[in-house]
């Protein structure tokens, strides 16, 4: 922590960036998101376990874009969407500065996306036992079971995208739903005003979602969010032999055609 | 007239804790259903139940309010055909079901005063007025706090009667001391009235969890209004918030709703929905022009609209302090910080 602190007091006094994205203490045994902006303040950081929000949302957002060039502390899950948002153009290389974190604390010095490429693949995405259990348990589930399984996760959204507005992915300043001409997806909060938000949420991420699982842990009511995202993630590995978060220059396995694509779909 | 709110002699009786499977089962044999809290994974929720065995035990408090029974998440205003060149309008009837809300903690009771505050304001609404009507709340006093709770901050207190008809205090024994606050109090109480039994002369307070004053109301009040154009103050507090709807959506005295009209070639509906003003679009304008365009001046409205505006303009201030909000924001936001911030910032 004192290493992660000095670097970000450097940082700053030097002006090399103007804000420094981190963790510091928030509520009880939780961490916080905090924007250093000044040297003195950088004791405020700390990174342990209780670090687990995905900061890379804030690289996106317009209020922490205008405090100017960030750097940001950055765990595995964190450099994968960093990876992700760059292979999108959403990020340049040049425009923050990385401060890495390894998973046992250790700060990584990341110059570029190749550093972090090479980085990240030292630590190919896998899913925990408790993952692979409950995709597998859903996945033996009937048709009619894993509607109603389903139905019953939906039935308690409230529609309160908070699972949008915690995922670094979901940065469209205007999203899917808000748009009423037409109103292609439902807004209220019923059974398929709650489906269709879901699916389509799904879908839209498919092939680009890094698996932090903010969009679970954000969730007011506790659906199970992230098993949707995971099991299209290994159908697009399947499919397309491609995972989002390995490289700044992957290429977006839905919207891209290539001559060896299958077509046997076509009758 | 909603009986809920007069103020009356409130009478203390003693109700066993074998009894309450007999209340219940008089409860539903007198036509009503009965909400309470129900323990599913890591959700406390207001669920139907028929008997005291499925509440949740050993909370502080619930995920979701109980603000679905009297305001739904989501609601039919009323639906329409096109014939022809005509549209025939069909106003839904609202036909509530008669409710005991029971397990309530008494910030939550409070709230029901402050949605009505809205509700009936300059527009009596119908649909929330009779399922409030219809609604009869039997709240029980905490004997736990944790640190998100500020009900004292804000007029309230774990042992508070407001908005409660029946509030139950359990004692040493395990029984519950029920104070019997309003007629709707009474009109339980006569469904069974051999279960009500004289209190012991035991004074409650000593049941009721200590929970100090966090800030003065006053204070903040006049901070508000000197801060309104401290931009900086505003940005600082929300640069971490992702603009989401959990805070306001949990919250039990939030009201804002959005209108959803679904219609095909042949009618429609018109829904009403649970709406943040924390959501970019919130305050959209046709023009394309958004006055609240920042998540700061969104987070402002939210702090002044609760807590100088309604005063001002209900006599109500627009929280109870349950601290939902703050339990369930994903990035901390913490209300009672930022509220204590801003009472301690310096003029």
């Amino acid at each position: 922590m004192e290493e992660l602190r000095k670097k970000a007091r450097e940082l700053l006094e030097t002006g090399a960036v103007k804000v420094v994205i981190g963790y510091g203490k928030g509520s009880g045994q939780n961490a916080r998101a905090v924007f250093v902006r000044k040297a003195e303040y950088a004791d405020k950081l700390i990174c342990d376990e209780s670090c687990v929000q995905n900061l890379a949302v804030y690289l996106t957002k317009p209020e922490v874009k205008a405090l100017g060039k960030p750097a940001i502390v950055a765990k595995l899950p964190v450099l994968r969407t960093i990876l992700q948002l760059a292979a999108e153009n959403q990020i340049a290389e040049g425009d923050l500065v990385v401060l890495g974190v390894s998973p046992d604390g250790k700060i990584i010095d990341l110059q570029n996306f190749k550093a972090i490429e090479d980085y990240v693949a030292q630590f190919p995405f896998e899913l925990t036992p408790e993952q692979k259990a409950e995709i597998e348990k859903i996945g033996k589930m009937s048709l009619e079971e894993r509607w109603q399984y389903w139905q019953e996760q939906f039935g308690r959204c409230l529609k309160c995208y908070a699972c949008r507005a915690a995922c670094p992915l979901c940065y469209c300043s205007r999203c899917l739903v808000e748009c009423n001409q037409p109103q292609w997806v439902p807004a209220a909060p019923h059974a398929i005003g709650n489906l269709e938000w879901h699916i389509v949420r799904a879908m839209h991420l498919a092939g680009r979602c890094t698996n932090c699982g903010d969009c679970e842990r954000a969730c007011p009511v506790g659906i199970q969010l992230s098993l949707l995202n995971l099991k299209l993630a290994e159908e697009v590995l399947k499919n397309f032999k491609t995972r989002a978060g390995a490289s700044s220059k992957a290429e977006y396995a839905l919207g891209n055609w290539k001559e060896e694509d299958k077509e046997n779909f076509i009758k | 007239m909603l009986g809920t709110f007069e103020k009356m002699d409130i009478e203390r009786k003693l109700l066993k804790k074998d009894s309450l499977d007999k209340l219940f089962e008089k409860i539903k044999g007198s036509g009503r259903r009965i909400l309470a809290p129900v323990q599913k994974d890591n959700m406390i929720t207001f669920e139907e139940v028929s008997s005291p065995g499925e509440l949740a035990q050993d909370y502080v408090q619930t995920t979701l309010s109980a603000k679905g029974a009297v305001f739904p998440r989501c609601e039919e205003l009323f639906s329409y055909k096109f014939e022809g060149k005509d549209v025939k309008v069909e106003e839904r009837k609202s036909e509530p079901k008669p409710t005991v809300i029971f397990g309530l903690r008494p910030c939550d009771a409070a709230s029901f005063a402050v949605l009505n505050s809205v509700f009936s304001w300059d527009y009596q609404d119908s649909l929330f007025k009779s399922r409030l009507e219809k609604t009869t709340v039997i709240s029980v006093s905490c004997a736990k706090a944790d640190e998100y709770c500020f009900c004292t901050s804000v007029g309230g207190g774990p042992g508070e009667t407001k908005g409660s008809d029946i509030l139950l205090t359990q004692i040493e024994s395990g029984d519950y001391l029920a104070e019997i606050v309003t007629e709707k109090g009474r009109g339980i109480v006569a469904l069974a009235p051999e279960l009500f039994v004289p209190a012991p002369t035991e004074d409650k307070e000593r049941y009721l969890v200590k929970l100090p004053k966090q800030f003065d109301l006053k204070t903040l009040n006049e901070k508000l209004a000197k801060n309104f154009d401290n931009t900086e103050l505003w940005i600082e507090q929300s640069l971490r918030c992702l603009g989401c709807g959990a805070c306001a959506f949990v919250c039990p005295a939030c009201v804002c709703f959005d209108m959803q009209d679904e219609a095909n070639k042949k009618g429609g509906v018109r829904l009403r929905c649970w709406d943040s003003c924390g959501f970019s679009l919130f305050t959209l304008h046709t023009s394309g022009h958004n006055p609240r365009s920042a998540q700061s001046q969104r987070w402002r409205q939210r702090v002044m609209h609760k807590f100088a505006y309604m005063p001002e303009r209900q006599n109500f201030i627009g929280c109870v302090g349950c601290g939902r909000c703050s339990r369930l924001c994903p990035v901390d936001m913490n209300l009672l910080e930022h509220l204590k911030e801003i009472v301690e910032s310096r003029d």
